[in-house]
């Protein structure tokens, strides 16, 4: 409870030991990416080039903003699993609506609202009948894959000329260029941090996550934070699928298999505590850049398989939660 | 299954009544009777049985014999669900068991006499030890986080989950590794006494299993544990150890359906093998009155609720409905099951009556 009320202040309150700082797992982490590209630039030409530095940002565009909506859920105490098939199904819905001649701008309001609706849904579940978070998202998984079935198990080629120009636009940004769904992604995540840290939605988020029963006690809407968290994790996942649908120009029922738990990873990696209340939403972008790092070696190293993505994620993974538990233990004892 | 008396704080959300309708299993049973109907009414010949070879056949024994990996998982993951745990390692498990069986066996074939052979690469009890050892090591890796580092077990199993599968695509390279080897396909498709190998292995682990918790203390153990850990740490019963056992369990159980999947299927696919069977399983074992809050549990319900899921699927299959359907289907029995076992909504509907 401690260290939740320690993360709204910054660092205001002097520790006795730095490693149970708030910020002591994302230094881990930024330590951590800064090996990481260091050993790639050690190892191959080219890699710390500008261009391939903001490739992991275009690349994961996606998965950011859907980590910035988990980091919220995660920091309010929950979890979200339907994120990967409802970016899936926005996709779908996108494709097939675009098909059908509407104009892209409705499609993609249409789609922002239906996530945001879906993830309200859950979310009232979760709250109203105090139902697990896990057990209702991930029949939400279930219901957002199966809806894409229902409209086609085909992939759907996009063509429609905005989308087609979002996916090919280049913004110049510093020594390179960016592509419009990592502006996007850049903005939905800075947006996020500054309402994390200065709105009442955001510290009731934190308070929330730290004790639910002292937030409600508190007087604090915990209802509406609560609904609202899912209900934003749902909007970042349509989101997602917009920009997702922006760099695949198709929908597809079997996109993004997985990505929920690319995202919770991200999360975690970013230094935020699965037990809700203690991280910062910056951490997401850290723990997506992580990830996208892993990869970038990976493809530049050439005889390594992709499954050694998932191998090093799990490894990752096990050390941040061990590091996690550890620091927490010391920190209840000191 | 489960002794009544320390269920008294799941006694106070639902009544128990001397009624066969208040019965736990009641609901469960309802449930897979209604599907069996609606099969019999729609699906023409849904209970023929025949008899080819001395072996049953039958849409009955089919579902049975289908249903059988997810019943094993079932088990495994209704005791950790049980202890309020949860393993979602379980599809990755499956994957890596499977994997590793194949590979060990492999089989190629050897002209003996004129006659072409199949010679296993590894004796089969050296593959099958091997591939389970691994399924244990799996649990023991899960139990060592979740009992040791205290992680939570959606957490701590989470890491297997993504790393497991990525491990078995290591080991085959990402190919699907195919077995010829026959006497490894009787443990997926062989018939013992006229009934479907698969069905006698999911028996006598239940029966097992059901001993043990109904003869010594451990089901009372498992129950206190789920229920209040603390008090039943403060009571003298050794939870981390406890805990421990029943992932290890779990991942056994979960080797166990790999092995049967992949005899099944007569190759191990490590992209696919097991995909999402940790959530169909935890759906069984939902579906079949357990508790996710931990405490409550029922095997027999767990056996039910994989039942309901695979005659769901059979169901939807036969009818012609198209197979993308079933995965709407299930969420909607998954949001319909929770929210009947949700206190919230029991009080709103007796205060609509």
């Amino acid at each position: 409870m401690n260290t939740a009320v320690m993360t709204n202040n910054g660092a205001g309150r002097v520790d006795p030991s730095i490693t149970s700082a708030p910020w002591f797992t994302s230094l881990v982490t930024v330590i951590l990416l800064a090996v990481l590209l260091g050993a790639g630039g050690a190892a191959y030409e080219g890699f710390l080039s500008g261009q391939v530095m903001l490739n992991l940002l275009i690349d994961n565009a996606h998965l950011l903003v859907i980590a910035v909506g988990m980091g919220y859920v995660i920091l309010a105490g929950g979890i979200d699993l339907s994120v990967g098939s409802v970016l899936a199904l926005t996709t779908m819905i996108a494709a097939w609506l675009l098909n059908a001649g509407w104009n892209p701008l409705a499609v993609i309001a249409i789609v922002l609202a239906f996530g945001a609706v879906f993830g309200a849904f859950q979310g009232a579940l979760i709250h109203y009948f105090q139902l697990q978070p896990f057990i209702v998202t991930l029949a939400g998984m279930f219901l957002a894959r199966g809806l894409c079935y229902l409209i086609s198990i085909e992939s759907i080629t996009i063509e429609d000329p905005l989308f087609v120009a979002a996916s090919q636009t280049q913004i110049p940004f510093i020594g390179g260029f960016i592509s419009p769904s990592a502006a996007i992604a850049l903005i939905v995540l800075a947006i996020a941090i500054w309402a994390s840290r200065r709105t009442a939605f955001g510290r009731g988020v934190y308070a929330i996550g730290g004790n639910e029963q002292s937030a409600l006690m508190m007087g604090l809407d915990v209802a509406r934070t609560k609904i609202g968290v899912y209900a934003f994790s749902g909007f970042c996942a349509a989101l997602g699928g917009v920009l997702f649908a922006f760099y695949m120009l198709s929908g597809y029922g079997q996109h993004a298999q997985g990505t929920e738990l690319d995202a919770i990873a991200a999360v975690v990696i970013g230094g935020t505590l699965l037990t809700g209340g203690y991280g910062y939403v910056a951490g997401a972008l850290s723990g997506v850049l992580v990830l996208g790092t892993i990869q970038t070696l990976i493809a530049f190293d050439g005889t390594l398989s992709s499954w050694w993505t998932k191998i090093v994620i799990g490894g990752l993974l096990f050390l941040f939660c061990v590091v996690q538990r550890l620091l927490s233990v010391r920190s209840q004892q000191s | 299954m489960a002794p009544p008396a320390p269920a008294a704080t799941v006694a106070k959300a639902r009544p128990e009544k001397a009624s066969l309708l208040s019965h736990s299993l009641a609901k469960p049973i309802l449930a897979l009777a209604a599907l069996l109907v609606l099969d019999i009414v729609f699906i023409p010949g849904f209970l023929s049985l025949e008899i080819k070879d001395g072996h049953l056949y039958g849409p009955l024994i089919d579902i049975l014999n289908r249903a059988a990996p997810l019943m094993l998982a079932a088990l495994g993951m209704t005791l950790v669900i049980a202890t309020r745990g949860i393993d979602i390692s379980v599809g990755a498990v499956v994957a890596l068991s499977g994997t590793v069986a194949a590979m060990l066996i492999g089989g190629t074939m050897v002209i003996n006499n004129g006659q072409p052979e199949y010679v296993a690469n590894t004796p089969m009890p050296v593959a099958l030890a091997a591939a389970l050892g691994i399924a244990i090591l799996c649990g023991a890796w899960n139990g060592v986080l979740v009992a040791g580092l205290k992680l939570q077990p959606i957490v701590a199993t989470l890491i297997l989950m993504v790393a497991g599968r990525g491990l078995a695509q290591l080991f085959t390279d990402g190919q699907i590794v195919t077995v010829y080897y026959e006497p490894f396909f009787f443990l997926g498709s062989g018939y013992l006494l006229g009934l479907p190998f698969s069905l006698w292995v999911v028996a006598a682990v239940l029966l097992v299993v059901g001993l043990l918790l109904k003869k010594t203390a451990l089901g009372l153990f498992i129950q206190s544990v789920g229920i209040n850990p603390v008090a039943a740490r403060l009571a003298g019963i050794r939870t981390a150890t406890l805990i421990f056992f029943t992932y290890v369990f779990c991942s056994l159980c979960a080797g166990m359906a790999g092995l049967m999947i992949s005899s099944n299927i007569k190759s191990a696919d490590a992209n696919n093998a097991g995909m999402l069977l940790e959530l169909d399983a935890i759906l069984a074992v939902t579906l079949g009155g357990t508790s996710l809050a931990g405490g409550k549990f029922s095997l027999v319900g767990s056996m039910i609720g994989a039942l309901i899921i695979q005659t769901l699927t059979w169901t939807i299959y036969s009818l012609g409905v198209p197979p993308e359907v079933n995965m709407v289907v299930k969420a909607i029995v998954v949001f319909i099951v929770c929210l009947s076992q949700s206190t919230g909504f029991q009080k709103l509907w007796k205060g609509r009556k």
